[in-house]
């Protein structure tokens, strides 16, 4: 009897160790699973898969970057010497162009001739540069040139201002105006909560009374609690209508309608961690400093405010880290163009928004839903190194205590 | 300027921040229930949208929201408690549970929309959930767990160490301790946790975009690899893209009443159930 109970007492030792290990256990497969999928990114070719661009042999080019493939079929690039090459115009030709180009039945009954009418175009058209798939290439014409096909390159996802991941044939992954994007509303919205949040957790730390802290406590908890959802929707027909009319903008829809609905958000969290920062100064100190004659003001910003800097510290961090990974809010109300913001008052788009709004079109496994797991990566890394600092920074808090 | 004058203006101020927070939250809600009220009937509650999401009500993400209520609980909520009983009672104080603590508390500040991305990787596409309930509800628990296991956990630390001597010294065994005498004590604290976490799970949107919701589907579910709406979602879907979106406001004004009202109710009983039971374990 006895060793059975001891039996059952070890195996729920067991089981409990192996319950306790879970939160690690769940980190370790994120990053697996995020990196795995997102750094894939780097072997695929930066023209779409099974796709080839092919140029007349008698042209002199060798080579095109990803960026100038793309300008070239957005017709941004429109000569051949742009791009070291002869002065002659560059035709762009895109696969199903053939189709209007010859007869239906000149392909032969399974499409067996088209690869021939297609090397046909290209010997015919010296300043040709076609975008075919590469079953129908004809690989023994030699007077058809394929061009080298280079892997998406590290410095072109984080380096590059363009984010076009669905843009034909040179898809562009350029993170920089989603960065900046991100970085920029969650900076305005802590710079419009940080006044704000600080100036209620004095009031809730070193003014308010019992009854009214009883009060606001829940009130701010309430804050927290309502889903971010109904933020976006909240945002979406006040605030976003409100900004526009107020500041006669054509779209309401805006980098600073995100900072608003943001800073409300991040509000509960810098205020109850300042708040609970600033109730742990010794009562000794601001005793002492109330004895010295200072006003209860002078004792809270000479004081306390400076006693409870780090845990301050702490809370503007968190609240960072709460606006950077917001996503559905952001989402509703910031209008999402992906472009390098330089004004407030024009539409940006986060990293967490671009992740929601794409990922549902973005077939599994392809370039583009790797970089939106790359875009996963970043996200994980910025929040990890946000949480990490801010438990650096209120550990700094409780050593002073002692 | 006078020192008491300055004192006077900062204060004022800082009154008025208080009350604007407040005010903040009144706005918010206020508007939801004053738009929305209108809307919440019981015919809203239990008829499935109609005309393209214009018209009838909204009972089949209202039965989604539960199943993942429900499914991500009964994931959760187990290890949860066991991870915080496994940290508190028989870690110690060393570096593991230092690394844990670490690693729970970092697990929570992941942004929402990462766990929607590795709910897809792993539940959807490598383990072959499907979009379903079932990956939905692994996803949102992972989300909650750190929730649960804190909560749990300074449930376990309000104990004082003298109930678990007194237990230990009258001959039971760890395990005798742990069940008859901790949890009891500890349990009103740790529904607590269960509670807030249901209403954490209720209003998420980003980790069930990509791995259960249902941009339209008015029938009820089947069986747990079945697809759902959820409230949060068809807040986001009538709000931003539905057919029609002048003619689907009231109902979105509708869904946010509702899916506020659950979130809060979570929050009030929470509350409730903790200033109740705060005070008699103290009395004990």
């Amino acid at each position: 009897m006895k060793k059975i109970r001891q039996i059952i007492e070890r195996m729920v030792k067991v089981m409990l160790t192996l319950s306790g290990s879970i939160t690690s256990l769940a980190i370790l497969l994120i990053i697996i699973f995020l990196f795995k999928e997102g750094f894939g990114l780097f072997n695929n070719p930066s023209v779409e898969k099974g796709y080839a661009l092919c140029i007349n042999a008698s042209n002199p080019v060798e080579y095109l970057s990803p960026e100038q493939i793309k300008q070239i079929f957005d017709y941004e690039i429109t000569t051949w010497d742009e791009v070291s090459g002869n002065r002659e115009d560059i035709i762009p030709f895109r696969f199903d162009e053939i189709f209007s180009m010859y007869p239906e039945e000149e392909f032969g009954i399974d499409y067996e001739l088209l690869p021939e009418k297609l090397g046909e175009v290209i010997v015919q058209n010296p300043n040709i540069i076609a975008y075919i798939p590469e079953q129908y290439l004809l690989r023994e014409n030699a007077s058809v040139k394929t061009l080298p096909q280079e892997n998406i390159r590290v410095d072109n996802f984080f380096g590059g201002k363009e984010w076009l991941p669905t843009a034909t044939p040179s898809p562009q992954f350029g993170v920089l105006p989603l960065i900046m994007g991100t970085l920029w509303v969650s900076f305005f919205a802590i710079l419009i909560a940080l006044p704000l949040g600080m100036g209620v957790a004095i009031y809730m730390s070193e003014l308010a009374g019992t009854r009214i802290h009883k009060l606001l406590k829940p009130a701010i908890e309430l804050l927290a609690g309502i889903p971010s959802v109904v933020y976006g929707f909240f945002g979406l027909v006040v605030l976003v209508p409100l900004v526009q009319k107020a500041l006669s903008l054509p779209v309401g829809e805006t980098a600073f309608a995100g900072s608003l609905i943001l800073a409300i958000m991040a509000l509960p969290t810098i205020i109850t961690i300042a708040e609970d920062a600033m109730r742990g100064t010794p009562r000794a100190m601001r005793e002492a400093s109330l004895a010295l004659g200072a006003t209860r003001w002078q004792t809270i910003y000479k004081v306390i405010v400076p006693y409870a800097s780090s845990g301050i510290t702490a809370a503007v961090v968190l609240g960072i880290g709460r606006a950077i990974g917001e996503t559905m809010a952001v989402l509703m109300v910031t209008g999402n163009a992906a472009v390098m913001p330089n004004s407030l008052f024009q539409s940006v788009r986060t990293i967490p928004a671009t992740i929601a709004a794409e990922l549902g079109e973005a077939p599994a496994g392809g370039a583009h839903y790797q970089s939106l797991f790359l875009l996963g990566c970043i996200l994980f890394a910025i929040t990890m190194l946000i949480s990490v600092s801010a438990e650096f920074i209120s550990k700094r808090q409780h050593n002073k205590g002692i | 300027m006078n020192k008491r004058l300055k004192q006077k203006i900062a204060f004022a101020v800082f009154r008025i921040l208080g009350l604007m927070v407040v005010g903040i939250l009144f706005w918010i809600l206020g508007f939801i229930l004053y738009n929305g009220i209108g809307v919440v009937n019981w015919e809203f509650l239990i008829t499935a949208p109609k005309e393209g999401m214009t018209a009838g009500g909204i009972l089949p993400a209202i039965v989604g929201t539960l199943c993942l209520i429900a499914g991500s609980v009964i994931f959760a909520f187990p290890i949860g408690v066991m991870s915080a009983i496994y940290m508190n009672e028989y870690a110690g104080n060393g570096w593991i549970v230092r690394f844990i603590r670490i690693m729970t508390n970092n697990l929570g500040s992941i942004p929402s929309i990462v766990f929607g991305l590795f709910g897809m990787a792993l539940f959807v596409n490598t383990l072959k959930f499907g979009d379903s309930i079932l990956a939905g509800s692994c996803t949102l628990g992972l989300l909650v767990l750190p929730l649960i296991i804190r909560t749990t956990e300074e449930a376990l630390k309000a104990i004082p160490d003298s109930f678990r001597t007194g237990s230990l010294a009258l001959g039971a065994s760890k395990l005798q301790t742990i069940r008859r005498v901790i949890l009891p004590i500890a349990f009103p604290n740790i529904i607590t946790g269960l509670i807030l976490s249901i209403g954490r799970v209720s209003g998420e949107t980003a980790p069930i975009l990509f791995t259960v919701a249902a941009y339209f589907l008015p029938k009820l579910p089947n069986s747990i690899f079945d697809q759902v709406m959820a409230l949060p979602y068809h807040l986001y879907v009538i709000a931003t893209s539905g057919t029609d979106i002048e003619a689907s406001r009231p109902i979105a004004y509708g869904t946010a009443l509702v899916l506020i009202a659950i979130v809060l109710l979570m929050n009030l009983l929470a509350t409730i159930l903790r200033r109740y039971f705060g005070r008699k374990v103290k009395i004990n």
